[in-house]
């Protein structure tokens, strides 16, 4: 039992590096178009960075929660201004093989400077322990990064649905031509999103940082199950994105757990059995006719 | 109102009273290679209701979108209130006070009925104050916390008419608002048309319903193959009902 409990927790933990980085996904989708292939590597960069900000410069993780993110968003704008924005007339398909491109060349990037091997990080002081739950013991920064992935979900969430930036962001992401023309510069809200979104694969970056290994190839296949996360939730649903973040983080844990062996197959027989009884994903709106 | 019986006004009459609210002058538009509007001229005044009529196809909503913005490929010029738009985008043409209610009413899943009319910025001085929009459609008031699509189909199209006159729109333009609905509404929503109609906004209203039609617009053009083919007033339009009727195919 106590076994089960921890293996829920890792689950957790892990779901919430998936939550963050597919809201970012799903409201740079939302508002954009893009399915953005590099968010993988945005996260592997948020990693890496607090990596290098720690061995470097001695900012240590509790500053790096927060610098990352604004350095993350720095990145993102550069991203959408620099390049994302001259193809978003044209086919998605461009800005697919666009950000698909930007995640190999950042990829080798990091392994020209940091080599293959992976960066070390340390547990932060405070969180290296083990607290005991019920007469459980968990991994105290296993609790905290659920935690924290829970509460930048909620924020995120409250800033989407209580204020009117969110409303607008809500607005564009269903129908942004009709919400262009009820008066609404959308074009306005796309740098400040695209930012926002790789803001927070980068948050998830620097709290999977003491938890995982920090190689440039972290993100690769973290960017696959995002994308399963993004279609079991529902293309376009940030709520969706959210909820099968922490599902596919559980379905992980559980498969690693109990069934090593198939541990990877087990999020894609997820999404296989929810596009077979709902094509839309767990919230995403049916295809209206 | 003088009496107009003059066919395809194509040049801005010179010396009008009052200078149209809404004036397209040769507008064509074209989907890929296939042309769908061909040198399209109308205007409608504040305080008019001017209808387009025509078969599906006939390139109805393809001028609306135009006038709106939304239509990329095409040549001609759009005035609003004397200024020339045909180069604004869709969201400065609603600043402007032009409002859209598309034909699927455009409401918005995602957003609760309150939020789908707090949307649109407020673009005018006239524009209805939200306690004045839920005074005259008390059921969106009851279920302002509703998702936008929760409501019936007669409900969304008051949402979306409400909308752009929270926003202050001094120009509707309507796709085909009583398509699908139940008689009393479309009731209902000629009352609207003709309130705001004397509050001296302007309405350019794409219509299948020729009945519906006849009840509330000044004046009609007769769109076919993308091309006016006729422009009727009212009393016209009603001595010729039942052979527009036999030409739309209803």
């Amino acid at each position: 039992m106590s076994a089960f409990v921890q293996y829920t927790l890792q689950g957790l933990a892990a779901g919430g590096f998936y939550a963050l980085s597919a809201l970012g996904l799903a409201v740079i989708f939302g508002v954009l178009g893009v399915v953005n292939f590099s968010h993988g590597a945005c996260y592997m960069l948020g990693a890496v960075i607090a990596a290098v900000l720690l061995a470097e410069v001695g900012i240590h993780f509790w500053v790096a929660l927060l610098v990352v993110p604004v350095i993350m968003f720095g990145v993102g704008v550069l991203i959408e201004r620099l390049l994302v924005r001259w193809l978003l007339q044209l086919d998605p398909l461009y800005n697919f093989l666009l950000t698909f491109g930007l995640a190999l060349v950042l990829v080798e990037a990091v392994k020209r400077r940091y080599g293959v091997s992976g960066l070390p990080y340390e547990v932060p002081a405070g969180l290296s322990g083990q607290i005991t739950v019920a007469g459980v013991g968990l991994p105290a920064y296993q609790v905290f990064a659920c935690l924290f992935s829970v509460a930048i979900c909620l924020l995120s969430w409250l800033l989407l649905a209580k204020t009117r930036v969110g409303m607008i962001v809500r607005a564009s992401t269903e129908a942004p031509e009709r919400t262009r023309a009820l008066g609404i510069n959308v074009g306005l809200w796309v740098t400040p999103v695209f930012g926002f979104g790789i803001a927070l694969a980068g948050l998830a970056g620097v709290l999977a940082a003491p938890f995982r290994a920090i190689t440039a190839e972290m993100g690769s296949n973290f960017v696959i199950v995002l994308f399963a996360v993004v279609v079991i939730g529902g293309l376009g649903s940030i709520l969706g994105a959210v909820v099968a973040g922490f599902l596919v983080g559980l379905v992980e844990a559980y498969g690693v757990a109990y069934a090593p062996a198939y541990a990877q197959i087990a999020i894609f027989v997820l999404m296989a059995i929810v596009i077979l009884v709902r094509p839309s994903g767990l919230f995403g709106r049916e295809e209206t006719a | 109102m003088p009496e107009r019986t003059e066919v395809v006004t194509s040049q801005p009459r010179a010396g009008a009273p009052r200078r149209p609210l809404l004036e397209v002058v040769g507008l064509s538009a074209w989907y890929g290679e296939a042309q769908v509007l061909s040198d399209v001229s109308l205007d409608v005044g504040s305080g008019e209701v001017v209808t387009l009529v025509g078969r599906n196809g006939a390139g109805k909503t393809t001028l609306l979108r135009s006038v709106m913005g939304l239509h990329k490929q095409t040549r001609g010029s759009v005035t609003f209130e004397g200024l020339e738009i045909t180069r604004r985008t869709a969201d400065a043409r609603a600043r402007l006070g032009v409002g859209w209610v598309p034909d699927d009413r455009g409401i918005y899943a995602t957003l609760s009925v309150e939020e789908n009319l707090l949307l649109p910025p407020v673009v005018h001085e006239e524009a209805w104050p939200i306690e004045r929009v839920y005074e005259s459609f008390p059921v969106l008031h009851e279920r302002r916390d509703f998702p936008g699509t929760k409501l019936s189909g007669g409900e969304q199209q008051m949402l979306a008419m409400a909308r752009v006159l929270r926003m202050g729109a001094r120009m509707l333009l309507l796709d085909e608002p009583s398509e699908g609905l139940a008689p009393v509404i479309v009731q209902r929503i000629g009352e609207i048309i003709r309130e705001i109609k004397g509050q001296g906004v302007g309405v350019l209203l794409v219509e299948q319903n020729v009945k519906f039609a006849a009840t509330v617009a000044d004046r009609h053009y007769l769109l076919a193959q993308g091309r006016v083919v006729e422009h009727l007033d009212n009393r016209q339009f009603q001595d010729r009902e039942s052979e527009l009727l036999t030409y739309l195919g209803m």
